[in-house]
């Protein structure tokens, strides 16, 4: 069926509380008034206020008190309301639902959701993209899907693996519509090439899928070939597929809405430049937000990597030297 | 006789230990020279070898923290947080809990652990370095410690939700410092427990310093008046008293278990020893206010009382002096002969239920490395 990357979420929360009895939703407004961005719509309605229930707004103990729910036999996935409000979560995420299996040998199967990324036009906190942070602890899983599809059979996945995992949904890309279908599962730590190209493998995760196959689609018209990859999985990295589009490409560009300092293309770009010195034509590039604070939303058109900053990195990886 | 609180209706044995009042003074049922200021044995419901395990515990956990403590100075140990003095909230309060009932420690709840059973010469390992947890948390209902200070308090909140939403009757008691009663985590924590009617017991262990800060820097109002703020009751008992500490927590955790919703006991006590080993008291407290302390030890006082009721004499005493060598002497060897276990495994071996095959390469690389030097 098609659907909505957010009804995509919306049947695969529902899903999941279908097929395990064990599986709690909570957090700020996910109750009656189904999310900020109707992601667990009409879902306490189904499964009632002891499966899907509105906390007090309180992030470190509703991450807290899923630690607590797990131990208990619990399958919880709790919601962060939006990327900026989850600091205050950050605390026991790194200290305990990243570590509390190393220290005790019992895994806690949490799936952590959290609306990131920018370009809608919202007031400060509500457009950032800390994916660095939590992918940079061992411990955790950490997914972003691009498309209605695989924002499901990620999340299903996700709620299923009994190690904990954040799951960053695009907010800028909820309402984009696509195939689902609920009998695909998409594996944790698994990429995908998003269109086959032969000049230049630009990767991107989350919101910045769709900009790279728009830059994609743009640098054909110039006779310049893309490979766009979609990483899906930032913990674990599938450097696998990265790789065997760079052997073939000699050229990589990475790109996140994130600021490029110690982003997650800082990663990747290392990890490229390790394992295929010799093949690369060019410097790995990162394209990215810019070193600063998510400026005020008139701005971020100026923050964001676009198709032109991309298109402007393959101009640079093609013609270096 | 029974009291009132908020509607709800207390069991006997909360009669011991009321609900506070602004003006009430620290409850006890003992006054520091030994003698009970309020007979509540009947409504305690023990009998006269419960009397004396409680004392049996309390030299027995002593003797395997001072000896944890020698260990520590000869380096056997990385580091040791003593917990003299705190002696009748560890075994006051583990004792009025059923064995089912989670028990969510912080960092220097020894004296607890060994009264759920776990080894003490296991516990230890974990202070030599050789592992993060040194105990399966499923079989004593025991959770691993939290060092980061109040993070446990909403895990236990959350492990009652639980239990709520099963339908059982277990209640859930987490145990901290009046340092954590300063932390989001312990006001997080306490409002949905409030809000959720959980079944959770608070166990405030104020021992009146965090590390070097004394209360009156933590905090300027009550922490057992807090409680109100949050929907539940909550009170201030003598945490020296263990017959004081085991009445409130069994009245606390038997009406958690049948509905009541949570509770909050600030037992309050002395942190006789430093912080933990690498700490020096002597820079920020006073010696007479020690000294002072230590007139209400605990253990002595109740020795006195048990004495005083003719439930122990020389004899048992004596006993319980040599089984507390002995226990602490099988500690200290077993500690020595702990083998550490293989590096990958311990490293690498319980960070993911299901880890990547990227994991599993870079385990194997440093395993590789291993064999090499």
């Amino acid at each position: 069926m098609e659907a909505t990357m957010a009804k995509a979420i919306n049947i695969g929360l529902r899903d999941a509380l279908l097929a395990d009895p064990e599986t709690l939703i909570f957090g700020e407004d996910v109750g009656a008034l189904g999310g900020v961005f109707r992601i667990t719509d009409g879902l306490q309605k189904e499964f009632g206020e002891e499966r899907v229930f509105d906390t007090p707004l309180a992030e470190s103990a509703i991450i807290g008190i899923a630690v607590g729910l797990a131990l208990r036999g619990f399958r919880p996935v709790p919601e962060i309301q939006f990327d900026g409000f989850i600091y205050p979560a950050f605390e026991q995420i790194v200290s305990h639902v990243a570590k509390y299996r190393n220290r005790s040998g019992i895994a806690l199967p949490i799936t952590i959701r959290v609306p990131f990324g920018g370009n809608i036009g919202a007031i400060e906190h509500h457009s950032e993209s800390p994916e660095a942070y939590f992918a940079h602890t061992a411990g955790l899983k950490v997914v972003a899907p691009s498309t209605p599809g695989d924002a499901y059979g990620l999340l299903r996945e996700a709620i299923a693996d009994d190690d904990p995992v954040v799951f960053f949904e695009p907010k800028a890309r909820y309402y984009l519509k696509d195939e689902v279908d609920q009998s695909l599962r998409v594996p944790i730590g698994k990429a995908c090439v998003r269109r086959e190209g032969t000049g230049v493998t630009v990767i991107g995760y989350g919101p910045t899928v769709l900009t790279a196959l728009h830059a994609a689609e743009a640098a054909s018209k110039d006779g310049d070939s893309l490979e766009v990859i979609d990483l899906r999985s930032l913990s674990p990295l599938d450097i696998d597929t990265v790789m065997a589009s760079v052997v073939k490409t000699h050229r990589a560009i990475v790109v996140h809405e994130a600021p490029v300092f110690c982003g997650f293309g800082a990663e990747v770009a290392a990890r490229i430049s390790h394992d295929a010195f010799d093949l690369l034509e060019a410097p790995v590039q990162r394209v990215g937000g810019l070193n600063v604070p998510y400026p005020p939303s008139r701005f971020e058109k100026l923050f964001l990597p676009d198709v032109d900053r991309i298109l402007e990195a393959v101009d640079l990886v093609t013609t270096y030297g | 006789m029974s009291l009132r609180y908020a509607g709800i209706r207390l069991s006997l044995v909360a009669d011991v230990v009321q609900v506070m009042r602004a003006e009430d003074p620290v409850r006890r049922l003992f006054s520091p020279d030994g003698t009970l200021t309020d007979d509540a044995r009947g409504s305690l419901g023990l009998d006269r070898d419960a009397l004396r395990d409680f004392y049996r515990k309390m030299v027995v956990i002593r003797r395997a923290d001072a000896e944890a403590l020698n260990l520590q100075r000869q380096g056997q140990l990385g580091l040791w947080g003593q917990f003299l003095g705190q002696e009748a909230v560890h075994v006051g309060a583990t004792l009025a809990l059923r064995q089912s009932d989670w028990i969510f420690p912080s960092y220097r709840e020894f004296g607890m652990a060994m009264c759920r059973g776990v080894d003490p010469a296991e516990m230890l390992t974990l202070f030599r370095g050789l592992t993060h947890g040194a105990w399966d948390p499923r079989r004593y209902h025991f959770a691993p410690l939290a060092i980061p200070v109040a993070t446990q308090i909403p895990h236990a909140v959350g492990f009652a939700m639980g239990c709520r939403f099963k339908k059982t009757d277990e209640a859930v008691l987490v145990t901290f410092g009046d340092g954590a009663t300063s932390e989001g985590d312990w006001h997080e924590a306490m409002n949905f427990a409030g809000v959720f009617k959980a079944p959770v017991v608070f166990l405030c262990q104020n021992n009146y310093w965090a590390i070097s800060v004394p209360l009156s820097r933590q905090t300027a109002g009550s922490i057992a008046e807090r409680a109100q703020g949050y929907g539940f009751p909550g009170i201030r008992i003598d945490g020296n008293d263990i017959l004081s500490v085991y009445a409130a927590t069994r009245a606390a955790a038997e009406r958690a278990r049948h509905g009541g919703g949570p509770y909050l006991i600030e037992a309050v006590t002395y942190r006789m020893g430093a912080h933990t080993s690498s700490d020096d008291p002597t820079r920020y407290r006073l010696a007479s206010e020690v000294e002072a302390w230590s007139q209400k030890d605990p253990v002595a006082r109740y020795r006195t009382w048990l004495s005083a009721q003719g439930l122990l004499d020389e004899a048992f005493d004596r006993g319980v002096r040599e089984e507390a060598e002995r226990i602490a002497s099988e500690m200290r060897d077993k500690l020595a002969q702990a083998v550490m276990p293989p590096a990958g495994e311990a490293v690498y071996g319980h960070v993911y239920q299901h880890p990547s095959a990227q994991f599993l390469r870079e385990r194997e690389e440093f395993e590789a490395s291993l064999d090499q030097s």
